[in-house]
């Protein structure tokens, strides 16, 4: 058993308010193991973008982690000073965000942005660092890479951008690249095109993903494992292929029972009743639990993920009682 | 009113917009006149009591179309007929008024589509007080304006005394809701759905669109929603019509579409969704972006990306036929 | 099936409720986190009480030549020796009370201070929001207008206005005309900065789907305009109004110093400041020294005030 590259441990991340901390994160844990696809999926307001970035360091004060640890190939991130930050950043941890728009600064040449990252990162003299930034957007799919190398990001449709993105982010060879939404703001024929790429390509150069997303279907096509969030806390872990067919934690099952899908006409799509909890004002216990249609005495309490093999659910339902059988009726 | 016929017909409907440089610019730089074509010539109806689906991805035309359909947009050719009333050209008052009653539209952006400032009962009322009780356009007094606005908010799932709050006092499927009661406040006919609900949560899209589908039962709606969703307009949708670059390319009932699609593009479009059922089939995303509206290329608008296309499809444009658009077919 | 368990939020229940509400305010909550701004608002609340008091609180009625003493003239403070007591900041050329005069030319400061912003604004606020909302031709001829009136300072405008109220008005009408030229000088001069402000807003606002909305509904551009766009625009236009406050009273100061505005029988601040210029030098300094120090300390408060709400209002700064 390989020892994972990315290692959290019991995350927490609190905003500062007038009125008191705000805990936005709650004991956020999980692994990612190298070359893996880890999909981190969640509503909004579940903090999976926050987990991204706390883990890169880039969490806007009043936000700070007051607890838990971060660990990349075994060595602790989670404090570091930002000059070793930003170390980091790039050159082991690589970043794809959501709007290609605004990831790319509109005044510098795509060629000149990969160009410099590989500088930066690989020490490399600026002629070697231009072939290989030529390379890179041929990687990427963007056609006659040489001639479009001197081009500005604003002579690019979004699709071409979010390619450029990923050549960004992946042109220092990081070991781990987070992707956060990296599809959302693209057509859905550009969305197929952009996922398979960005699976192709670090499957290629040996790199794990983070990929956050809301979206479920691309988690199933692209993700190993997936990580289900909900107001803060991780409800369920597991392999895709399992999650998606037999979902454990109750927010899950309802979760996929309210996607609508392209083969079944349904007469009405199953709905969870109310909606997630506002960080200000989650209850004490299981925050699933006034939704849930299988809550019961026990929830008062916040469950631990509990293993049920390689699987993990926040769940009571799991509980092992003391006889050894499991609760899950 | 009810009736034999549709409800709604659309004939040769086109929109152009003159995207030139200003006056002087042009003359000094020597340049034409450049248009932008968004919507070029759709015929279709839409029967009583049914929801027809548009789909489409950027720079298809959607939007646009379904803002001539309402009447916020004036169309450069074509007609759209409502109840037999032409909105644009009639110059009969009276009749534009009692159809304007009839129709309403329900926006994307559930922050953008109520007014910050307002409050929600003066932000549902309004249609109200507008255009009146009913068909005579009886005034309403405020007391049974509060008292309808009540009845309106608890048909959407919300409560009475929530009309004293503000908009973003709310959450987004909450806002949505708002906007649905503002929607049905008049006891319109026909109304026209933009994305209404992209910006949501999966979970929360389960329940408004179970809300909609609801309404539609109880009160006798027809509906034309516009989204880039394949599986929303499957669950919601009888009929639908798929656009590309301001063209309707093919139309179809649902069941028939999904399953026997017709057109290349329709069949790409259901390829691309991710695959949720995780069936494991591989598919090979079709290259290329949807192409600038400004500069459509010649013939068919599909065929630098078509697989199947022929020599015909680069030199001449196929014509609506038997509801789809395709020199294969 | 209703979605919200708990209770209306909308309207307070009682007057603790009331207070807590108030306690919860974002907006109040930053005023009273910084001193300054706490101190700046109590000076502008105690110049705001003591004009508009004015009449019963000053000792004299500086404005009745009746009851000065000429013999009381160029009196100091009556904390300085010499000084008589009851003329606590000292007596002008004319034997009026300092304090009385300081407190009615405040009273009349401020009065065309208000006046003089609240005709720019609206003369700004209407023509930025339909300059904004029509775009097109329309747009480009208000905006050159603007251009133009960037091109003349207030003191322009005001001698060209005083000259011609001169000519055109009997010799009795003329001190009444002054306070309209001043309040038409100030006006005139400030429209376009919030003209700007909301036509920028307008543009922003008028694509959003809540318009689109009340145009769905048929409703006329005016009644748009006036019920769903301006409320949104209004917070920049507080900014600017609070700030050009200041500007406004020193702009009327200015020119009531130049000799261009009030009659010498009813001063405001400005003109006791330029009277007292003349009798700096010859050691009756108190003329001067504390109309001015009022001036700047009014001046500065509402300033700080402005700072503080462009600050609380901007939501970027959150």
């Amino acid at each position: 058993m390989t020892s994972p590259l990315l290692s959290v441990r019991d995350l927490r991340v609190e905003f500062a308010t007038r009125k008191g901390p705000l805990v936005a994160l709650d004991g956020v844990s999980f692994d990612i193991a190298p070359g893996e696809v880890l999909g981190v999926v969640g509503e909004s307001g579940a903090g999976k973008s926050l987990t991204g970035l706390a883990i890169i360091g880039l969490l806007d004060p009043p936000g700070r982690i007051v607890g838990g640890e971060i660990l990349l190939d075994g060595e602790r991130i989670d404090h570091l000073p930002p000059a070793k930050m930003r170390n980091i950043r790039g050159r082991r941890v690589g970043i794809i965000f959501q709007d290609p728009m605004t990831s790319l600064n509109p005044l510098l040449r795509i060629g000149d942005q990969i160009a410099e990252t590989i500088m930066a990162h690989k020490s490399l003299p600026r002629k070697e660092a231009r072939t290989q930034a030529i390379a890179w957007l041929g990687e990427v799919g963007i056609p006659s890479p040489e001639k479009r190398i001197d081009a500005y990001p604003h002579e690019f449709s979004g699709g071409m951008r979010q390619r450029v993105v990923i050549a960004l982010a992946l042109c220092a060879e990081p070991a781990l690249v987070i992707a956060d939404e990296p599809t959302t703001a693209l057509d859905v024929s550009v969305q197929a095109q952009i996922i398979s790429l960005l699976k192709n390509l670090t499957r290629r150069h040996g790199a794990a993903v983070m990929l956050i997303t809301h979206d479920m279907g691309v988690i199933a096509e692209t993700a190993d494992r997936v990580a289900v969030m909900y107001a803060g806390r991780i409800a369920e872990t597991g392999e895709v292929r399992e999650v998606v067919r037999d979902p454990l934690h109750p927010y899950t099952q309802g979760l996929m029972a309210a996607i609508p899908t392209l083969e079944v006409s349904a007469r009405r799509l199953a709905q969870i009743p109310g909606a997630m909890p506002r960080l200000s004002a989650i209850p004490p216990g299981c925050a699933f639990a006034p939704r849930c249609p299988k809550a019961f005495a026990r929830c008062g309490e916040r469950p631990p993920l509990i293993a049920i093999g390689d699987r993990a659910a926040a769940c009571w339902l799991y509980e092992r009682t003391p006889i050894g059988a499991d609760a899950r009726a | 009113m009810s009736g034999a016929g549709p409800i709604v017909v659309v004939s040769g409907l086109s929109r152009v917009f003159d995207i030139s440089a200003p006056l002087l610019s042009r003359l000094l730089a020597r340049e034409p006149r450049r248009t932008l074509t968004a919507v070029d010539g759709a015929d279709f109806a839409i029967q009583r009591g049914e929801t027809f689906g548009l789909v489409g991805e950027s720079g298809s035309g959607k939007s646009t179309l379904a803002r001539m359909v309402v009447g916020l947009l004036k169309p450069t050719a074509g007609h759209v007929v409502i109840e037999r009333v032409d909105l644009a050209r009639s110059g009969d008052k009276a009749a534009q008024r009692a159809i304007r009653r009839r129709m309403q539209m329900i926006f994307q952006d559930p922050f953008g589509s109520l007014n910050p400032r307002w409050r929600v009962g003066d932000i549902i009322a309004e249609p109200i007080r507008a255009f009146g009780a009913d068909e005579a356009g009886a005034r309403l007094g405020r007391r049974a304006t509060r008292a309808r606005v009540g009845e309106l908010l608890e048909l959407v799932g919300l409560h009475p005394a929530d009309a004293r709050k503000f908009p973003h006092e709310f959450s987004g499927g909450q806002r949505q809701r708002i906007a649905i009661a503002r929607a049905i406040a008049v006891h319109p006919d026909f109304i026209v759905c933009d994305e209404p609900t992209s910006a949501l949560d999966v979970s929360i899209q389960a329940q408004i669109l179970n809300l909609m589908r609801d309404l539609q039962d109880r009160l006798g709606l027809t509906y034309l929603i516009i989204t880039h969703n394949l599986a929303v307009v499957r669950f919601m949708a009888n009929r639908v019509g798929v656009m590309y670059l301001g063209r309707l390319i093919e139309i179809g009932e649902t069941e028939a579409l999904f399953a026997r699609p017709r057109h290349p593009y329709t069949r790409m479009l259901l390829d691309a969704v991710p695959d949720l059922a995780m069936t494991g089939l591989p598919r090979t995303p079709v290259g290329g972006e949807p192409p600038n509206p400004i500069d459509p290329p010649p013939g068919c608008p599909f065929h630098p990306r078509c697989p199947q296309a022929i020599a015909i499809c680069r030199t001449e444009r196929p014509a609506f036929r038997d509801n789809v658009a395709c020199h294969l077919a | 099936m209703s979605e919200i368990a708990a209770g209306p939020e909308g309207a307070p229940r009682s007057g603790r409720d009331f207070i807590a509400r108030l306690r919860d305010n974002d907006l109040l909550a930053s005023l009273l986190a910084s001193k300054i701004t706490v101190a700046a608002g109590a000076v502008t609340i105690l110049f705001f009480l003591a004009a508009l008091l004015a009449p019963w609180i000053a000792p004299t009625d500086p404005f009745n030549p009746a009851a000065n003493y000429l013999s009381d003239s160029l009196d100091p403070p009556s904390f300085i020796a010499g000084g008589d007591p009851r003329f606590l900041l000292g007596t002008d050329d004319q034997g009026r009370d300092m304090l009385s005069a300081i407190l009615y030319g405040l009273r009349v400061s401020l009065a065309i201070g208000f006046c003089g912003v609240a005709l720019g604004a609206a003369i700004g606020v209407g023509l930025g929001l339909i300059s904004g909302y029509a775009g097109g031709w329309i747009d480009s001829i208000i905006m050159r207008i603007a251009d133009v009136q960037l091109t003349f300072p207030a003191i322009l405008i005001a001698l060209l206005l005083d000259g011609v109220a001169h000519a055109a008005l009997k010799p009795e009408n003329r001190d009444a005309s002054a306070f309209a030229v001043l309040v038409v000088s100030i006006g005139l001069s400030f429209w376009v900065q919030y003209a700007r402000t909301v036509r920028a807003s307008t543009m922003v606002e008028k694509n959003r789907d809540y318009v689109l909305a009340a145009r769905l509904i048929g409703l006329s551009h005016g009644r748009i305009l006036f019920t769903h766009i301006l409320p949104n625009v209004m917070g920049p236009v507080m900014v600017i109004a609070t700030i050009s406050l200041a500007l406004a009273i020193i702009t009327e100061a200015t020119l009531s110093f130049l000799g261009v505005g009030l009659p010498p029988t009813e001063p405001s601040i400005g003109t006791l400041i330029r009277i007292g210029q003349n009798y700096l030098f010859s050691g009756e300094w108190w003329i001067v020294a504390f109309p001015s120090l009022t001036l700047a300390a009014l001046v500065l408060a509402v300033n700080l005030l402005g700072d503080w709400l462009r600050d609380a209002l901007n939501p970027r700064l959150k």
